[in-house]
């Protein structure tokens, strides 16, 4: 088990050391220049910006001071806020993230188990095709239009009711998450309740199910007991990477809700050609998509040890 | 379908009894039907019970919870609730750039002088000024102070401006303190920064000495680059300097009590400033970050902000909403600006006339960009602009070139002739916004329908469009100018050839004559008569081809009054706003 813990943090290392020399390559491949607004400056200001951000230095030697800072965790100043440190960005806009993530995947998680189950109860009948067909569209819409309509869905509810309901966008307090995370997690949702939909039909061929019938068991009792508990698993495993991809993929969402978020900086920094925020939230966010796949991994060889000896 | 009994208890001593009732009934009805019932519906049907009991919980659970969201503007507590576009990226006011960071500023802090809400100057923490020659004397009030309530002395000044112009600081906003004595050369390096004509005589007197006569000074003055600055403050945060609400002083009409990055920023009134008896509102709570104008009409709609700003596709919401829109001139002004570099084809003058007689700016303005706001442009200087007495346009109008297909392709002819026979493929370098890519269409249209000119549209991001722009990869880019003071110099040396913002490098010894004769002059009537001159070359030579004069569209809540729009500097500006019953 620890040897095969160890190869698995050791190619996530590597990984995330390709990740950052792809970007960095990639980064400074692109045309236009980070340091050029649209005032004109003169030559003296220019070559004191880029001594400042070391743009100064030849690029091989930009790599190493970068990847030297890197491993001290220190990613430098952004070049749009000048201000503000790329690791002060992070702690104080990846939690946000986070926890609108979490939230996200525990609604796509309870909606889609729900709903997954109904549909197998309810197979090939009303019910079944009608969610079907809504599942469809949640795995086919984009995500901004979620995001739009659900905006649009709540300024209508509020103004029926009165008052406040759920606020349209902001973040600040639980209520302010709801919405938000609904959007975010419907596509989730829509995967879960199909992959909920098969694995429960398989389940509910099964010799148990019809000896738990024949024991004479309470419906309710088979239904939560066996046949729910059961078609679970497969749902769970899936969990992890889709966490990952939530939590990292929300810059829609953030942006509509006007969510202080970090998907925000990783995409505008891209536009801004802000090189430190740049490198800094793609490694940050690189390093957590990879550190969720091993933990993955290294909880697959837990339980399931056949997972660890076929490596 | 519900079978249970309505007078049954739901006490613990009968749930089980209830059950079976529940489960009897089923059986019972379902062998009245005479109907043959899988198990699974059963299960069914109990999985629907235990969801709409679940569903009921989450619902109550979600209206029993405590929603305290502010609403736009709160009579009372005298508090209005805004949205900004970004996060202010900058609030060191020695090196803010940017609409939003000097939004912000405008409300947090004061110069020697500001703007009422006529766009008068009036004094700020100067309560009076002598000009002599080329010396300014400031003389500061005694109860301006900062947020932590001591004096604002003429040293802040000092401090802040030698700081902006230092070339270690990399301000690039720097330019606008070349008026200031040696300025220029303190920001080329060129002499050390105690060397600027700025001096605090004792703790209330400021005086300035000028390089050459400026007609504008005392508007640059108002200018978020002239705003005082604290050196201790600045020595003891050092790269931190305003990054946080607590890491820099106000001397303005609010203080910044919260910022949440990204977040919001909550600005209250200051109990320090001098006429704060002048300001009605305790607070402006700007609680929303998004540039998604949809969101931002959302909000309005919900009632949650004062202000937001329009474009196209909510214009037509707005509309349809019945909500009063609002237009306001921004003092910008879009052009297409050739590329005189010597290489292209479009440093040929007749090329660029042919292109000036075969367009309507009219048609783009009223059928392209469609929204209410914006007025066609004729000239580089907008209609705003003050003249000798009234304004520049009415006394000087700019020359106008009218459509005449067959005179442009006379132009193009002889073009053609001087370029040798055909005039290759021309780049249309434009940003990547919708309104944008519109623009560049219907211009592509036009020209090749009146001209058969081929034209290639460039669409760029920010930084690219830029670089582009700056190392003359184009033929015709798609620019625009923002004013930074309230003076037509601020447009008048746009084409100079020493301007580094003149990216077409057009280079003219009589248009720079023009821009030098006003530089050098307060006298109004010779500074004007050379911008006419110099408008009359712009047009002559057919610089750049004038699109429009931006307007926005903007609604604003019903209850607020006093919110002032400038077209320089703080737009919109709440500082002095009140709310009506």
């Amino acid at each position: 088990m620890i040897r095969y813990t160890a190869k698995r943090i050791l190619s996530g290392i590597v990984t995330i050391w390709f990740i950052t020399t792809a970007t960095f390559l990639a980064m400074h491949a692109v045309p236009g220049d980070p340091l050029m607004n649209d005032k004109a400056v003169s030559e003296e200001i220019r070559r004191n910006l880029e001594a400042r951000y070391g743009l100064d230095k030849p690029l091989s030697k930009q790599y190493v001071i970068f990847i030297s800072n890197m491993l001290k965790g220190d990613f430098g100043i952004s070049f749009t806020q000048q201000n503000r440190r790329v690791n002060d960005i992070i702690r104080e806009h990846f939690p946000v993230s986070a926890i609108l993530g979490i939230l996200a995947v525990v609604i796509a998680a309870l909606g889609g188990m729900l709903w997954g189950a109904l549909t197998a109860l309810y197979r090939n009948r009303l019910p079944d095709i009608t969610i079907m067909f809504l599942v469809i569209l949640g795995i086919s819409v984009p995500g901004f239009v979620f995001a739009a309509t659900g905006q649009l869905a709540l300024v209508h509810l509020n103004a029926m009711v009165g008052t406040t309901v759920l606020p349209v966008a902001g973040w600040g307090t639980f209520t302010h998450m709801l919405m938000p995370a609904l959007v975010l997690g419907l596509g989730t949702m829509a995967l879960l309740t199909r992959l909920m939909r098969t694995s429960m039909i398989d389940v509910m061929g099964e010799d148990y199910i019809r000896t738990a019938h024949a024991k004479g068991l309470s419906a309710q009792r088979i239904f939560l007991r066996h046949q729910l508990r059961n078609a679970i698993l497969p749902v769970v495993t899936v969990l992890g990477p889709q966490i990952a991809a939530i939590t990292t993929g929300g810059f829609v969402v953030e942006y509509v809700f006007a969510i202080p978020g970090l998907g925000r900086y990783f995409v505008q920094a891209v536009q801004q050609l802000d090189y430190t925020v740049i490198m800094g939230t793609t490694v940050f966010y690189g390093a957590f998509l990879v550190l969720m796949v091993i933990l993955v991994d290294i909880l697959y060889g837990l339980i399931d040890p056949r997972v660890r000896l076929s490596t | 379908m519900n079978f249970l009994p309505k007078n049954v208890a739901m006490s613990p001593s009968k749930q089980a009894s209830t059950r079976e009732t529940y489960q009897r009934l089923i059986n019972s009805n379902t062998e009245m039907r005479g109907v043959y019932v899988t198990s699974r519906t059963k299960e069914f049907q109990v999985s629907i019970r235990s969801m709409t009991s679940f569903l009921k919980y989450c619902g109550l659970l979600c209206l029993l919870l405590p929603v305290c969201v502010q609403a736009a503007v709160s009579s009372e507590a005298r508090t209005i609730m805004i949205a900004l576009t970004e996060e202010p990226p900058q609030l060191n006011s020695m090196k803010a750039t940017d609409q939003v960071s000097i939004f912000v500023l405008g409300h947090l802090m004061e110069g020697l002088v500001r703007y009422d809400r006529r766009g008068r100057l009036v004094p700020g923490v100067a309560e009076s000024w002598d000009v002599e020659d080329l010396t300014y004397t400031f003389t500061l009030r005694k109860d301006a102070r900062w947020s932590d309530g001591q004096p604002v002395t003429a040293r802040d000044f000092v401090f802040s401006w030698r700081n902006t112009l230092d070339p270690v600081t990399a301000s690039e906003y720097a330019f606008i303190l070349y008026p200031v004595k040696h300025g220029e050369a303190i920001n080329k390096g060129k002499r050390p920064i105690t060397e600027l004509g700025v001096v605090a005589e004792d703790d209330r007197t400021l005086i300035v000495t000028l390089e050459r006569p400026t007609a504008y000074f005392l508007k640059l003055c108002a200018f978020a680059s002239y705003l005082p600055v604290r050196e201790d403050v600045v020595r003891a945060k050092k790269d931190r300097y305003a990054a946080d609400a607590d890491d820099f002083l106000m001397n303005g009409p609010f203080r910044l009590e919260e910022w949440v990055h990204g977040a919001s920023l909550r600005m209250v009134k200051n109990e320090h400033y001098w006429d704060r008896d002048n300001i009605y509102l305790n607070e402006i709570n700007a609680a929303y970050v998004t540039s998604d104008t949809r969101a931002r009409l959302n909000l309005f709609l919900d009632d949650k902000i004062v202000y937001t700003s329009l474009d196209g596709d909510t214009y037509k919401d707005a509309l349809s909403n019945q909500l009063r829109i609002r237009s306001f001139t921004t003092g910008s002004v879009f052009f297409l600006e050739y590329n005189h570099r010597e290489d292209r084809a479009t440093a040929n003058l007749n090329l660029r006339r042919a292109i000036q007689h075969a367009y309507d700016p009219d048609e783009m303005v009223n059928k392209v960009l469609a929204t209410p706001g914006n007025l066609t442009g004729v000239s580089v200087f907008p209609v705003w602009l003050d003249g000798i007495e009234g304004k520049f346009r009415d006394e000087f109008p700019a020359p106008i070139a009218d459509r005449n297909i067959p005179r442009a392709r006379e132009y193009l002819a002889a073009a053609k002739r001087e370029l040798g026979g055909t005039i290759p493929p021309l780049v249309l370098l434009v940003s990547d916004s919708p309104t944008a890519t519109k623009q560049a269409e219907y211009i592509q249209g036009e020209l090749l329908n009146n001209l058969g000119l081929d034209i290639r549209i460039d669409k760029q991001i920010f930084k690219q469009r830029l670089a582009k722009m700056t190392s003359g990869d184009f033929d015709i880019v798609g620019a625009g100018w923002g004013p930074d003071f309230d003076d037509i110099m601020t447009f008048g040396d746009l084409f100079a050839s020493w301007n580094l913002n003149n990216r077409g490098r057009y280079s003219n010894p009589r248009y720079d004559e023009q821009v030098r004769t006003a530089m050098n002059s307060v006298d109004p009537a010779t500074r004007m008569r050379a911008m006419s001159k110099a408008q009359q070359i712009l047009f002559d030579d057919a610089v750049v081809l004038p699109q429009y004069e931006q307007g926005v569209i903007y609604l604003l809540h019903p209850k607020l009054r006093g919110v002032v729009r400038r077209v320089t500097g703080v737009d919109p500006d709440f500082t002095r706003a009140r709310i009506i019953q």
